[in-house]
């Protein structure tokens, strides 16, 4: 687990240049004549954050969750719907999101955890295409349209507004480090060490008497916090929830993001966020049929570079 | 609540059922024998729709639409196993996921090339028009009462095919232990591509027949695609049998869930919280039923024998 120490590994090179951009694009982007790139960079910032999320359980836990972006929608609708119904303090909408994906993902992890495999693949993904279509018959609150946020979270404050767009981007910023941090100090600890273990060996965790499903409901449920705060920031950055942001494509990119920057590995899910994002951006202003070139890079992504870009940019002896 | 209505509600979820049990025989097939988890199967149902329908507006007959769609699934499907799929097989689930996403992403932006984004609409065939009478008042349309017994007839050449002819003792013995089926002669990667084959032709047929009711759509397939995994999960994944009656189950509750639930909510709620309350509760229904049949069973309702 030699995750930041070689800051010369082309790995981490390519992770402090991904860092250090979004960093510094709300003063860089302006001065190039781009400013459409911040709000790029702030919405690579928020998938990353979900991204880091998924691969607490998936990297590290071994949990294929096909489902987990149900809690970017249900962080995004709690914020929507308490705006919708006039409640804008940030001290409400905040923690009822927070509180609204922690019931959720505990009830849907104590089900779902029951079973392994193909099986969990599936579970997951029905369960949160019940909230998708859930969402999708909720006519007060928009339906397919989505519902549009007037104000964003209210902290009640003067010197801390998300309306400032300087502020909204850099309170993301600071959750992706959290949120990196979260799982840096989570991996390393006695819980981590037993998520790891049940993961490569579940039977002899259970023989030395460790109740791995109880461990493994943890890591979902934390996970699923984490995504739902990616999802709450979501919705005040675009001020607009729609079902489409749960829907079973987003968990399937999500996956995608944290398998392309490299799987178990701390930043891997930041890089491969920014580079699945920014490879859409730029191939979608070619041509609107993109995904004809994007879906079969894909496959050969998964057919020939395992370990995603971490993988290839780790020399091969260094390799755990 | 007339009984009629009751009726008709019923056989349209029995016909909602055949078109997940093509979906999901196809589905579970190719679980069960190659271990291989497949999203790309909804672009299958795409495909079947799109190509036939083709063929049925140029020929300017459904019925040879049909008939040229099952050669031509055929060969698309194993062109995709053989092209992508097979270097899978001694991967993990996940890479199995990953690289069939990607394969609906292109899937989706040819079709969209080829047809263009407005989809495509296939006329009813004149001689399927129209509706009998079933006695006791009850009309229902040709085509429906079609469906169904095609899909009944599928299921029965499907059971044939697998438990009583040779191919089906293969597919079989290479189910049970392919290592050991490979070493007795049996030639797995052409026995394997022939299976997907096959479920590529019913995910095919079932997007089709369809088709005139629904006009054929760019991700058609992947809404029915998911019920289709909630309705193997329920059945047991790898069994044909499970996969039939979960279907028939899975699409009877679903339906007669959005026609009666809101007035069966009002037995015992206000008129205001049952009119909100049904079509939000009976979107979630058969998910709710999957939870609660795994709650209990894990392993599905009807696990295939030798499975951990």
């Amino acid at each position: 687990m030699k995750d930041v120490i070689d800051l010369k590994s082309p790995a981490n090179i390519l992770t402090i240049i991904v860092v250090g951009l979004c960093a510094v694009v709300p003063f860089l982007a302006p001065a190039l004549g781009e400013p459409f790139y911040v709000i790029v960079f702030a919405r690579i910032m928020v998938w990353a954050i979900a991204a880091v999320s998924l691969n607490l359980i998936m990297g590290y836990g071994g949990m294929i969750s096909f489902g987990h972006a149900v809690y970017l929608g249900i962080g995004a609708y709690a914020i929507g719907i308490l705006a919708f119904h006039g409640v804008t303090s940030a001290w409400i909408q905040w923690p009822v999101a927070i509180g609204a994906c922690a019931v959720i993902s505990l009830i849907f992890g104590a089900i779902s955890l029951r079973t392994r495999g193909v099986y969990f693949i599936m579970i997951t993904l029905a369960l949160a295409q019940m909230l998708f279509f859930l969402s999708v018959s909720a006519e007060r609150y928009g339906s397919d349209d989505g519902l549009n946020i007037l104000a964003r979270s209210d902290f009640g404050v003067s010197f801390f507004s998300l309306e400032d767009n300087m502020t909204m981007y850099y309170t993301i910023f600071a959750f992706l480090l959290a949120s990196v941090f979260v799982s840096w100090k989570l991996v390393h600890s006695r819980f981590g060490v037993v998520m790891r273990a049940a993961k490569s060996n579940e039977t002899r965790v259970q023989a030395v008497g460790v109740s791995t499903y109880r461990y493994r409901l943890t890591a979902f449920v934390i996970a699923g916090v984490m995504c739902g705060i990616a999802g709450l920031l979501q919705a005040n950055l675009e001020r607009f929830v729609s079902p489409d942001m749960m829907n079973w494509p987003r968990s399937g990119e999500l996956i995608f993001m944290v398998v392309l920057g490299g799987m178990s590995t701390l930043f891997g899910p930041v890089t491969g966020a920014f580079v699945f994002l920014m490879l859409s951006e730029i191939l979608s202003t070619w041509t609107i049929h993109w995904h004809i070139i994007f879906g079969p890079f894909l496959v050969l992504i998964v057919l020939f570079a395992r370990g995603g870009i971490a993988g290839l940019l780790t020399p091969r002896a260094s390799r755990e | 609540m007339d009984y009629v209505l009751l009726i008709e509600q019923f056989l349209n979820g029995f016909q909602l059922g055949i078109i997940l049990f093509l979906m999901a025989a196809g589905l579970t097939l190719v679980f069960g024998i190659m271990d291989l988890v497949n999203l790309a199967h909804g672009s299958m149902f795409m495909i079947g729709a799109f190509v036939g329908g083709t063929i049925a507006a140029v020929t300017g007959s459904f019925v040879i639409g049909v008939v040229l769609m099952i050669p031509a699934m055929l060969l698309i499907g194993m062109a995709v196993e053989m092209t992508t799929l097979r270097t899978l097989y001694p991967r993990d689930h996940l890479d199995h996921v990953l690289a069939t996403f990607g394969l609906i992403l292109f899937f989706n932006a040819a079709t969209r090339l080829i047809w263009g984004p407005e989809g495509l609409v296939v006329p009813l065939p004149d001689f399927l028009e129209g509706s009998v009478a079933l006695g006791i008042g009850i009309t229902y349309p040709v085509y429906r009462i079609m469906i169904i017994v095609v899909g009944l007839l599928v299921a029965l050449g499907l059971y044939v095919l697998v438990a009583k002819t040779r191919i089906g003792m293969l597919i079989r013995a290479g189910a049970s232990n392919r290592t050991m089926a490979g070493a007795l002669g049996v030639n797995i990667p052409m026995l394997f591509s022939v299976v997907f084959g096959i479920g590529a032709v019913l995910a095919g047929l079932a997007g089709l027949i369809i088709t005139p009711i629904t006009a054929a759509q760019i991700g058609m397939g992947e809404d029915v695609l998911i019920l289709a995994f909630v309705v193997i999960v329920i059945g047991g994944i790898g069994s044909i049998r499970g996969a039939f009656i979960a279907s028939i189950v899975t699409g009877v509750i679903d339906t007669m869930g959005r026609s009666f639930l809101d007035v069966f909510l009002l037995l015992f709620l206000p008129e205001n919280a049952a009119e909100s309350a049904g079509p939000a509760l009976s979107s979630m229904m058969i998910y709710i039923l999957m939870a609660a049949i795994l709650f209990f069973r894990p392993q599905g309702l009807f696990p295939p024998k030798g499975a951990q």
